[in-house]
């Protein structure tokens, strides 16, 4: 098949922009409130919490200190299994120990960065799956009134995911010798801040 | 290349030339048509499985996509129909979001399907999709052009979708895709608790 060149790429891309911005659209004179503001605080409310961001983070840095695949599999377990806590949670089915878990999670993570600890896949998918049942517990359930818990829901897990992300895009510099210090470094501090929310989560 | 330029120009210029603005589109009989075009795009659920759906597709290959874009807007477009056409609205939200959570969950365990499987799935999620769609647009008196617009938006984001990660060849934009269908399950896992709840 013959290749595009970049002039014929740019023409294509000149034609679709003009295309795409003379498109005729509907104009509203209201935003519908209550759907955009569900979506921007679904979005906005994992970062409102530094327990949920810092566990967040820590998944992403874990996992690339583990390597592929546990640093794509992590981020594909955690949001499925925070939902299913965030079901629960809906449903009225009680967790003990919610704050207590959230905290832990900080340690635990913490820890297991800190001394840059290996384990099988399985393990590692099961102790954060773990953990995420928690945070979606927690957090997955606030909804104000009036919004749509759709756009609430799909704000929340992609602001979730994207704290992964971010997590591993850190977690990368552990191709480097600096770099595996620095994310041992990072793994202490995720695990203190783990033990204040904990100490918090006990007093 | 130079003739192309040129067409690209005059193309660009005739498009963005200042013209009259039509709140209605009764004139051109376009109107129902966008309508319906933007409702998917405005319809998370609606998009949230057309993505998994397609994401499936792109990831069983060249020809589980090929299929699936043909079975996927052919199904929407033809169950909008029935659904047009029947008496009452369908409001069945469970069943559209338990659609969108299997193909999410399917793209997140990346299994091998054969291609005539994904189509098979993809058409019933077009199925139960449509139906609702149809049944929707009957109650505000919409016709078939509105369901058009729906199978046509269906037609082109599907294809995007699909084509684009079967062109994927690197190993971890495989598994991004993946975390694309975690993402798609959580969403309907949680709005499972909150239609439990009465907020759905």
């Amino acid at each position: 098949m013959k290749n595009i060149n970049h002039r014929q790429l740019s023409i294509v891309i000149f034609l679709t922009t003009i295309v795409v911005f003379s498109w005729p659209s509907s104009v509203l004179a209201h935003v519908e409130s209550g759907q955009a503001g569900g979506f921007f605080s679904g979005l906005s409310h994992p970062v409102s919490g530094l327990d949920h961001v810092l566990a967040m983070i820590a998944v992403g840095l874990w996992g690339a200190q583990l390597g592929t695949p546990a640093m794509w599999l992590l981020p594909v377990a955690f949001p499925m299994m925070m939902a299913f806590g965030g079901m629960l949670g809906l449903m009225g089915i009680p967790v003990p120990g919610i704050e207590i878990g959230i905290a832990v999670s900080g340690v635990v993570l913490g820890a297991l960065i800190l001394v840059e600890k290996r384990m099988s896949l399985f393990a590692a998918i099961l102790i954060v799956a773990f953990f995420a049942i928690f945070h979606g517990h927690a957090h997955g359930t606030e909804l104000e009134a009036g919004q749509n818990a759709m756009l609430y829901s799909l704000g929340f897990v992609l602001c979730t995911g994207t704290l992964h992300g971010i997590g591993i895009g850190i977690g990368l510099v552990h191709r480097w010798e600096f770099g595996r210090l620095a994310l041992r470094g990072a793994g202490s501090l995720v695990m203190a801040g783990g033990l204040y929310f904990l100490w918090g989560a006990l007093a | 290349m130079k003739r192309a330029g040129t067409i690209a120009t005059v193309l660009g210029l005739v498009l963005t030339a200042p013209s009259v603005a039509l709140a209605h589109l009764v004139n051109s009989g376009l109107g129902p048509f966008y309508d319906g075009a933007l409702h998917l795009l405005l319809s998370p659920g609606d998009l949230l499985g057309l993505l998994a759906a397609s994401l499936l597709a792109g990831l069983c290959g060249a020809r589980a996509g090929r299929l699936t874009i043909i079975v996927l807007p052919a199904a929407w477009f033809l169950s909008g129909l029935v659904g047009l056409n029947l008496i009452g609205t369908l409001e069945l939200p469970w069943l559209s979001v338990i659609s969108f959570v299997i193909l999410g969950v399917m793209v997140a365990l990346d299994p091998k399907f054969h291609p005539v499987a994904v189509a098979s799935m993809a058409g019933m999620f077009g199925i139960i999709h449509g139906m609702l769609n149809g049944s929707a647009l009957a109650a505000i008196g919409a016709g078939p052009m509105s369901l058009f617009g729906i199978a046509a938006t269906v037609l082109i984001t599907g294809l995007l979708i699909s084509a684009f990660v079967v062109s994927l060849r690197a190993a971890w934009t495989r598994i991004a895709v993946r975390v694309a269908g975690s993402w798609v399950a959580a969403i309907g896992i949680l709005m499972f608790g909150w239609m439990m709840r009465g907020a759905g």
